[in-house]
C-alpha cells in the first residue's frame, strides 16, 4: 500500500514539473520554458563593451556612466538592455532583439559632451548647463532646418551672457565629443540663455541629439573594445534548431534505455523526465541567461544524468549475478554505485564553478547551466531512482530479468 | 581484453594522433595561416555577416567596397554556401568605419532594409585577455581536480593519471582545431570545458572501481586494472553513445554556429570515451611502477 502511494505521489511530481515546465504558472507562465531568458547568440541582439578612456575612474563615476547608459537606452526605448559594470573600467551592455546593432553601438557609446568654445579653445560653457533642449525645426537663414534648440540653467545663462558679451563678432565654437558641430558668429549678447545649435542634421539626429544633451554626458569617453550583434532571425534559427535537436535526443535516450535496461529503464525515464523538467524550471526561476554554451552545459548534464543511472543498473546486475534477492541487490548497487557518481559529479562541479567565478558572458551562462544541471542530476538519479525502485520491488515486480540480471 | 599489455599501443596511438595535429599546425604556421584558425574572440578583429539577398560575385562586387571602405586588402571574405549571405571578416575597425561600409555595400545593391546579420567586432587588447583568462580558467580548475582526486583517492596518482588523461583530450581536441580549421572562439572554451568535465567523470568511474577492488581482488595492478575497466565497459560505452546521441544530433540539426560547437564536442565525447579506458588507467600503471627505491 506505501509502495503504491509513493508511486503515486513521485508520479504526481513528475507530472506537476512537466506541466509547469510547459505551462508555466499564471499568465506570465511564470517558471515555463518560455519564461527562460534567452542570450544573445540564441535571440538576436547586441552585446557592447566598453572600456573608459581614462585610468582608473573612480567608482562614482562608473556608476554615473551606467545610470547615464541606461536612460539613453530607455529614450531609444530598448526597454530590454541590461547594463553592468565589469571590472574597474569595463561596462557591458546587452540589448536583445535589436535589429541593426551598428546604430545601437553609435548611439549608445556617444559621450554627448558639449563645450563651447572661444577662437582660442577656452571652455565658455559646458552641456551640464543645459536645462532642456528640443530637437525642432527652425528657419536659420538658410530655409527651416533641423536644429537643437537648448534653454541654460542660471548659472549657464550668466556664462553664456558674459562669454557672447566678450566675443562679438567672433565664432563660438560648439563642439561635441571634441568634434565641431557648428561655429556661429555672435551677433548679440544673449542675456536669456536661449540659443539654437544649428549643424548638418537630419530631423532625427536633432532630436536624438537633444535627448542625449539633456540626458547628460558621459563622465568620461567610452571606447567599444568588443561588440558582437547577431540579427534576431540567425539567433532563433540557432535555439529553434538546438531545441529540436535537444528533444529528438532526448527521446532517443528514452527510448535506448528502456531497451536496455528495461523495468530499470522506466525508473530511469521517469527519473530522466523529472531532471529535465526540473532543470527548466530551474533556469527560469533563478533568471539567469540560457546561451548557445549553456545548452552544451544541460547535454553535458543529461549525459551525466544519464551515466549515474546506468552506473546504478550496472552495479544492480552485478549484485544479482551472485544471487542476491532483488531487493539486496537495488540496496547493495545503490550503495556502491554511490562513491563514484559523487567524485565524477563533484570535479565536474569543481570545473563549473571555476568557470563561474572566472568567466564573464557566455562562459559564465555555460557554467550556471552546467553547475545546476550536476546538482540536480545527482539528486534525480540517487534519490528519485532509488525511490522508484525500491517501489517497483515493492509493488511486487521481483523477477530479477526486469532488473537487467 | 588485456589494457596493460597492449598499453604501448594505445599511448602510440595518442601520441601519433597529437604528433600529427602539431605538423598540422606547423604547415598551417609555415603557410601563413596561423597555427589554428583564431576567431576574432581571440585575435581580434570585426567579423560583418550580411545577407545580400541577391547573387553577387565576391571578387567584383564585394572586395573593392571593403578595400575602400574597410581600409583592409587583406579581409577574409567568404560567401555562405546556397544563400546570398557574405562573411566579412578583417582587422579590427571601428563601428564608424563598419556603419559607413555597410551603407556603401547596401548603396551597391540598391537594398534599404537591415542588411546585417551578425556582426563582432574585438580589439586586439581584449582579446589578448581571453586567451589569457582561457588558459587561467583550464589550469586552475585542472588543478583543483587534482586536488580533490588526490584527496578522496588518498593516492596523487591517480589525480596525476586523470589530469593526463584530460590533457590528452585537450589535445585531441586540438586535433580536431588544427586539421579541419575550426574557428577558435569563444564556443571553443566551452566545448573545451564540457569535453574535460566529461573525461575527468569517465575516468573517476573507472578508478573508483580500482579503488575498490584493490580491497576485495587480492592481485598485481595489472589483472585489478583489467577487472575494473571490464567492470565498468559496459557503463562507458552506455554512456558515451547517449552522450554522442545528443551532440550528434546537435551537428546534424544545428546552423552553422552549432554545427562549429558540436563537431569538436563529438570528437571529445569519443576522445574522453576513449582516454578513460586506454589511457587514465595504463598510465596510473606506469606512473605505480616507477617506485622510488
Amino acid at each position: 500500500m506505501k509502495a503504491i502511494l509513493n508511486m503515486v505521489a513521485i508520479l504526481c511530481v513528475i507530472v506537476i514539473s512537466a506541466y509547469l515546465a510547459y505551462y508555466g504558472f499564471g499568465s506570465d507562465k511564470l517558471l515555463s520554458y518560455s519564461n527562460i531568458r534567452l542570450g544573445l547568440d540564441l535571440q538576436g541582439g547586441v552585446n557592447i563593451v566598453y572600456e573608459a578612456e581614462t585610468d582608473n575612474p573612480s567608482a562614482e563615476d562608473m556608476s554615473a556612466a551606467v545610470a547615464m547608459i541606461q536612460i539613453r537606452l530607455d529614450k531609444e526605448n530598448y526597454t530590454e538592455a541590461e547594463v553592468s559594470i565589469e571590472g574597474t573600467n569595463r561596462i557591458r551592455v546587452n540589448i536583445p532583439g535589436v535589429e541593426d546593432p551598428q546604430e545601437a553601438i553609435s548611439s549608445i557609446g556617444a559621450t554627448a559632451l558639449l563645450t563651447f568654445e572661444d577662437e582660442s579653445g577656452n571652455v565658455v560653457l559646458e552641456g551640464k548647463h543645459i536645462e532642456k533642449a528640443t530637437g525642432q525645426l527652425a528657419d536659420t537663414g538658410l530655409g527651416n532646418q533641423p536644429v537643437v534648440s537648448i534653454k541654460l540653467d542660471n548659472e549657464g545663462t550668466q556664462l553664456f551672457k558674459t562669454a557672447t558679451e566678450n566675443n562679438i563678432g567672433k565664432p563660438i565654437i560648439i563642439k561635441l565629443d571634441g568634434e565641431i558641430i557648428s561655429a556661429p558668429i555672435v551677433n548679440d549678447v544673449i542675456r536669456n540663455g536661449e540659443s539654437m545649435i544649428s549643424g548638418s542634421f537630419t530631423d532625427a539626429e536633432a532630436k536624438q541629439l537633444a535627448s542625449r544633451i539633456e540626458a547628460g554626458s558621459l563622465p568620461f569617453a567610452l571606447t567599444p573594445i568588443s561588440s558582437s550583434g547577431v540579427g534576431a532571425k540567425l539567433g532563433m534559427d540557432a535555439f529553434n534548431a538546438s531545441l529540436r535537436a535537444g528533444i529528438i535526443g532526448f527521446v532517443t535516450i528514452l527510448i535506448y534505455m528502456l531497451i536496455i535496461y528495461r523495468v530499470s529503464g522506466i525508473a530511469a525515464d521517469l527519473a530522466l523526465t523529472l531532471y529535465v523538467t526540473l532543470i527548466i524550471i530551474t533556469l527560469s526561476l533563478i533568471e539567469s541567461t540560457l546561451t548557445l554554451p549553456g545548452i552544451a552545459g544541460i547535454i553535458l548534464s543529461i549525459g551525466m544524468a544519464v551515466d549515474a543511472n546506468v552506473i546504478i543498473f550496472t552495479r544492480i546486475k552485478e549484485e544479482l549475478s551472485v544471487n542476491k534477492s532483488v531487493r539486496s541487490a537495488v540496496d547493495k548497487g545503490f550503495n556502491k554505485a554511490l562513491s563514484g557518481i559523487v567524485d565524477g559529479n563533484i570535479t565536474t562541479l569543481i570545473a563549473s564553478l571555476v568557470l563561474y567565478l572566472l568567466g564573464t558572458g557566455i562562459i559564465k551562462s555555460f557554467a550556471t547551466t552546467l553547475g545546476i544541471g550536476i546538482l540536480l542530476s545527482m539528486f534525480t538519479a540517487l534519490v528519485i531512482t532509488r525511490i522508484l525502485l525500491k517501489t517497483f520491488v515493492a509493488l511486487g515486480i521481483k523477477n530479477p530479468k526486469a532488473y537487467g540480471g | 581484453m588485456n589494457y596493460i599489455k597492449s598499453r604501448k599501443i594505445f599511448f602510440i596511438f595518442s601520441v601519433t594522433l597529437i604528433l600529427i595535429s602539431f605538423i598540422m599546425m606547423g604547415i598551417n604556421h609555415a603557410n601563413g595561416d596561423g597555427i589554428l584558425n583564431f576567431g576574432i574572440e581571440f585575435s581580434g578583429g570585426s567579423v560583418i555577416h550580411l545577407n545580400i539577398g541577391q547573387a553577387f560575385n565576391i571578387e567584383d562586387d564585394i572586395r573593392p567596397i571593403v578595400e575602400q571602405y574597410l581600409e583592409d586588402s587583406s579581409a577574409v571574405i567568404q560567401l555562405v554556401p546556397d544563400t546570398y549571405e557574405v562573411i566579412i571578416t578583417t582587422k579590427t575597425v571601428d563601428n564608424t568605419i563598419r556603419t559607413n561600409f555597410v551603407g556603401q555595400i547596401k548603396e551597391y545593391f540598391n537594398v534599404d532594409e537591415n542588411i546585417i546579420l551578425a556582426e563582432d567586432s574585438v580589439s586586439p587588447t581584449i582579446s589578448s585577455e581571453t586567451q589569457l583568462s582561457a588558459i587561467y580558467a583550464v589550469v586552475l580548475g585542472s588543478v583543483l581536480m587534482l586536488i580533490y582526486i588526490w584527496i578522496r583517492f588518498s593516492d596523487i596518482k591517480f589525480g596525476a593519471s586523470a589530469v593526463v588523461a584530460l590533457i590528452h583530450d585537450v589535445f585531441i581536441m586540438l586535433f580536431v582545431y588544427a586539421v579541419f580549421r575550426v574557428p577558435i572562439n569563444n564556443s571553443f572554451i566551452a566545448a573545451i570545458l564540457t569535453i574535460i568535465g566529461y573525461s575527468i567523470n569517465d575516468t573517476i568511474i573507472v578508478f573508483d572501481r580500482i579503488r575498490e577492488n584493490k580491497k576485495m581482488i587480492f592481485g598485481d595492478d595489472e589483472t585489478i586494472i583489467n577487472t575494473s575497466i571490464n567492470q565498468t565497459l559496459t557503463r562507458s560505452i552506455s554512456t558515451s553513445i547517449t552522450t554522442l546521441i545528443m551532440v550528434s544530433l546537435l551537428y546534424a540539426l544545428g546552423t552553422s554556429s552549432v554545427k562549429e560547437f558540436a563537431f569538436p564536442l563529438v570528437i571529445g565525447v569519443i576522445s574522453g570515451t576513449y582516454s578513460s579506458i586506454f589511457i587514465a588507467s595504463p598510465v596510473w600503471y606506469q606512473m605505480r611502477k616507477i617506485k622510488l627505491t
